[in-house]
């Protein structure tokens, strides 16, 4: 029989620490290729049902089944962690993986994005998703599928809309706005002063009901949970549920280019150091390193993609061969991939890696563009700002419950795709259970209110 | 990717991971929700469905992925992004593609619009939804038609075959028996009783179609495959009423041959068009192999609506003819431009409609006008009214 890779897995941790990497332990399986893709379609081993994840499903499969892309492993942060590993994996992939999932525990445990969210008691996120699932496989026990079912269409079609800067426990907005002032220096006011006190208890005092919201709400998961008029509480858990793994979420949507580059960094510096590794499981681990971390376009080649794990693994290894492991440490703990980019990713290191710009007309050519290296950071993160969606708040609910949302179309820059928010006013209508309105513009930058009333007779 | 030895790592699998896909399970849920999308789009699927010949009982329609809605910025195709590799700025990279939009990174909204599948349907199923969404009453047998003879259960005797042994009824004789006296066996043959059966007279459930196709030179492949589908939806729909349906197929250019199923849409032919000599071989077909008495016989005619002109009083008599002995006729004209006046042909079927025959006549123009074609003569020939509809633009 083979060695195992667990053999190795001590051998490493030692290393590792021994190189000043920092981690919560980490629980490691092997789990069958099909359970690798499924973690990859819902983002979480066991999570809510739903269709759209089986859409996702197929063409991860297909994908898979094209051989277009390989899992090798999954992480999930947490005390202790969990790590997956592809049960097809050979020795020299595990080893590597090992010390890869080392790196990432070691970001996960430190990065401030990530010690944010698991203050907030999200570090035990698989069992909580867990149980979010089985919660919801009650609900459907309890209330029926397609009722279950339209909740979840809703929740997880507003995922993204959580307001990471509000905790994941949020109290209610105040009640009441701060009391007007009536004062009038008037001749009869003062001699009302004059009363004696028992009188003026007895006079009304008029605290003014706060509006809801009292600003533009983002947080549309917890919002909608909170304030729907007639909700029932199954379905605000669920939309609770989907928020709380939302929060997970972001961190990892937020650093991924830091975060896979700190453990391409790490596994194979910890490969280069461990002289315990027999030399033939080395070798075809580092074969499989430079898969990895390989640039798309190699030579003479053009590519209109990146490879995140290139990006992060070239930056890494230029700041600490500049300044060294311990300032490594700190960017790692501070920054996300907003600041990274924009602190270190400089004009030299682009031209060296051969990043470009590029703009596309529609039925037009594909051109370069001359980018100086702002330009360039703002190209890599557009699709990065507000979890990767249109920003959209909440701004009002009318006294009738009409509930009012509006697009930021000046910062997107671009209206909304009218068919779309069609059928997501749709879906938010089922639980809010009131008419929907969103304001945005249409391609001809007038402003357009679209209702989920026109869409239902549209 | 060099994997080492299949299994290596089995014996630390935890078999709990083999025991079910939570994918395949949302998947199947997503094909389901695909099913009651495409229901509601009957029309789109009676036009696609690749149709099929007689013994198959499905067909397989492409369907695109659900998307799960989210909100999205619009998409006017231009877009711009970071590349990598050896290009310089004012470098051409090719040309974007016209149905690529950008925007499609969001955290679950990778682009799927390009994946097709096939689903596959139950033929009885869509023709059961047809029904059932157009309202149409079912066909009613033909008032006054012959009966016919089966054989039907009914009733017990003490002897007969051992496979009609009722056991259940046996026991209950036996029962009774027993209750009289007690000390006597079991059973005995006394107490075995077998199902009779009998001749009963039933109503008439036979049907005969006649498919009567033009291939002329003017007939286009398309116009043939649009006529295929409609013959096979109206047969679809037919057998959901029949038991026993014999189809005729007849194809005509200036002669008229009868083909078997398969070869019939393949034919093509040259040459003008007389539908009085298809129409004759109709004719000639039915008072050969069916008894109208006891058949209920049905001709629908599909053509693109020339005729010779000199054909008008010869085709005026046979499909007379047709329609004394036929319950139903029905012609679909295939046009593909608006015409001004009424064609050849249906201005023939226009007069037998006139005349109170029991015919219509409708017109299609595209695939999409299939679906209410079959609705229009189905719902005609119920009412047993004849009208006329146009469908797709040409009057």
């Amino acid at each position: 029989m083979k060695p195992d890779w667990r053999g190795h897995v001590p051998k490493i941790e030692d290393l590792a620490r021994r190189l000043g990497l920092d981690w919560s332990p980490v629980i490691f399986e092997a789990v069958p290729d099909s359970f690798m893709t499924e973690i990859a379609v819902y983002g979480l081993p066991v999570r809510m049902p739903h269709w759209s994840f089986g859409a996702r499903y197929i063409y991860q499969l297909l994908q898979r089944h094209m051989g277009y892309s390989r899992l090798f492993e999954v992480v999930f942060p947490g005390n202790p962690g969990h790590a997956y590993l592809a049960a097809s994996n050979g020795l020299a992939d595990n080893v590597l993986v090992t010390a890869h999932v080392l790196g990432h525990a070691d970001f996960s445990k430190n990065n401030m994005q990530f010690r944010r969210c698991q203050d907030q008691g999200n570090a035990q996120i698989i069992e909580h998703a867990a149980a979010h699932a089985r919660q919801i496989e009650r609900d459907i026990e309890t209330h029926g599928f397609n009722a279950v079912e339209q909740v979840l269409d809703a929740a997880l079609s507003l995922e993204q809309y959580v307001d990471l800067d509000q905790p994941l426990r949020r109290e209610h907005y105040p009640e009441y706005g701060p009391a007007a002032v009536e004062r009038r220096d008037d001749a009869f006011r003062s001699r009302y002063d004059t009363l004696d006190s028992a009188a003026e208890a007895s006079s009304p005092t008029r605290k003014p009901r706060a509006p809801i919201p009292p600003h533009p709400e983002r947080d549309l998961l917890w919002f909608i949970a909170t304030y729907a008029p007639d909700m029932e509480s199954w379905e605000r858990d669920i939309f609770l549920a989907v928020r709380e793994e939302s929060f997970y979420f972001y961190p990892v949507f937020a650093t991924q280019i830091m975060n896979e580059g700190w453990a391409s960094y790490w596994h194979a510096r910890l490969l280069r150091e461990a002289d315990f590794i027999p030399e033939e499981i080395y070798l075809d681990a580092i074969k499989c390193h430079s898969d990895v971390v390989r640039p798309v376009a190699t030579g003479e080649q053009v590519s209109l993609s990146i490879n995140p794990y290139h990006l992060g693994f070239t930056l890494w290894e230029e700041i600490i061969e500049k300044s060294g492991v311990e300032a490594a440490r700190r960017i790692m703990r501070e920054d996300d991939d907003f600041s990274f980019l924009r602190n270190h990713l400089t004009r030299e290191v682009a031209t060296e890696m051969g990043l470009f710009r590029y703009q596309r007309r529609q039925n037009g050519p594909i051109k370069v563009v001359a980018a100086d290296i702002d330009e360039l950071h703002e190209s890599l993160l557009i699709d990065k700002y507000n979890f990767g969606a249109p920003r959209v708040s909440v701004t009002e609910v009318r006294n009738d419950g009409t509930l009012v949302l509006k697009h930021d179309a000046q910062l997107d820059g671009r209206g909304l795709d009218a068919e779309r928010s069609f059928k997501v006013l749709e879906y938010i209508k089922r639980v809010w259970r009131r008419p929907v309105l969103l304001n945005t513009i249409d391609a001809a930058a007038k402003t357009v209110e679209f209702s989920s009333e026109s869409a239902a007779a549209a | 990717m060099s994997a080492d030895s299949p299994g290596n790592g089995s014996q630390t699998l935890n078999g709990w991971y083999e025991l079910f896909s939570r994918g395949a399970r949302d998947w199947l849920r997503h094909n389901e929700k695909i099913r009651e999308a495409v229901r509601a789009h009957l029309p789109q699927i009676v036009a696609g469905a690749d149709v099929i010949n007689d013994s198959a009982r499905t067909v397989r329609v492409p369907v695109r992925m659900l998307e799960h809605y989210r909100f999205r910025l619009l998409s006017n195709g231009d877009g711009q992004g970071v590349g990598q590799g050896n290009a310089k700025p004012g470098d051409v990279l090719g040309q974007s593609n016209p149905s690529g939009g950008s925007g499609q990174k969001g955290a679950g909204g990778k682009d799927r619009g390009g994946i097709e599948l096939m689903l596959e349907f139950k033929v009885d199923d869509i023709v059961d939804w047809l029904w059932d969404d157009l309202k149409l009453p079912n066909l009613k047998p033909r008032a006054g038609a012959t009966e016919e003879a089966e054989w039907k259960r009914e009733g017990w005797d003490r002897r007969g075959a051992r496979s009609r042994l009722d056991r259940r009824r046996s026991l209950k004789e036996s029962v009774k028996r027993r209750a009289h006296d007690s000390t006597s066996p079991a059973f005995t043959d006394e107490d075995l009783r077998y199902r009779q059966l009998a001749r009963r007279r039933q109503p008439a459930l036979r049907a005969a179609v006649f498919f009567l196709l033009d291939v002329s030179g003017s007939m286009s492949d398309r116009d043939r495959q649009l006529a295929k589908t409609f013959f096979f939806w109206v047969a679809a729909g037919l057998k959901r009423e029949y038991k026993a349906l014999d189809i005729v197929f007849v194809a005509h250019t200036t002669e008229a041959w009868e083909f078997n199923e398969a070869d019939f849409f393949k034919v093509t032919g040259t040459g003008g068009t007389v539908a009085s000599v298809g129409l004759a071989k109709v004719h000639e077909i039915m008072e050969q192999r069916f008894d109208p008495s006891s058949c209920n016989v049905y001709l629908f005619y599909a053509s693109d609506g020339d005729n010779a002109s000199d054909d008008r009083a010869a085709a005026d008599t046979a499909l007379d003819a047709i329609a004394q002995v036929a319950r139903y006729a029905g012609y679909l004209e295939i046009s593909t431009g608006i015409r001004s006046s009424l064609s050849e042909i249906s201005s023939l079927f226009q007069s037998a409609i006139d005349e109170g025959l029991p015919c219509s006549r409708c017109s299609i123009a595209g695939p999409d006008d299939v679906a209410p074609a079959v609705r229009h003569f189905f719902s005609a020939e119920a009412h047993a009214g004849a009208g006329e509809e146009a469908i797709g633009g040409a009057p």
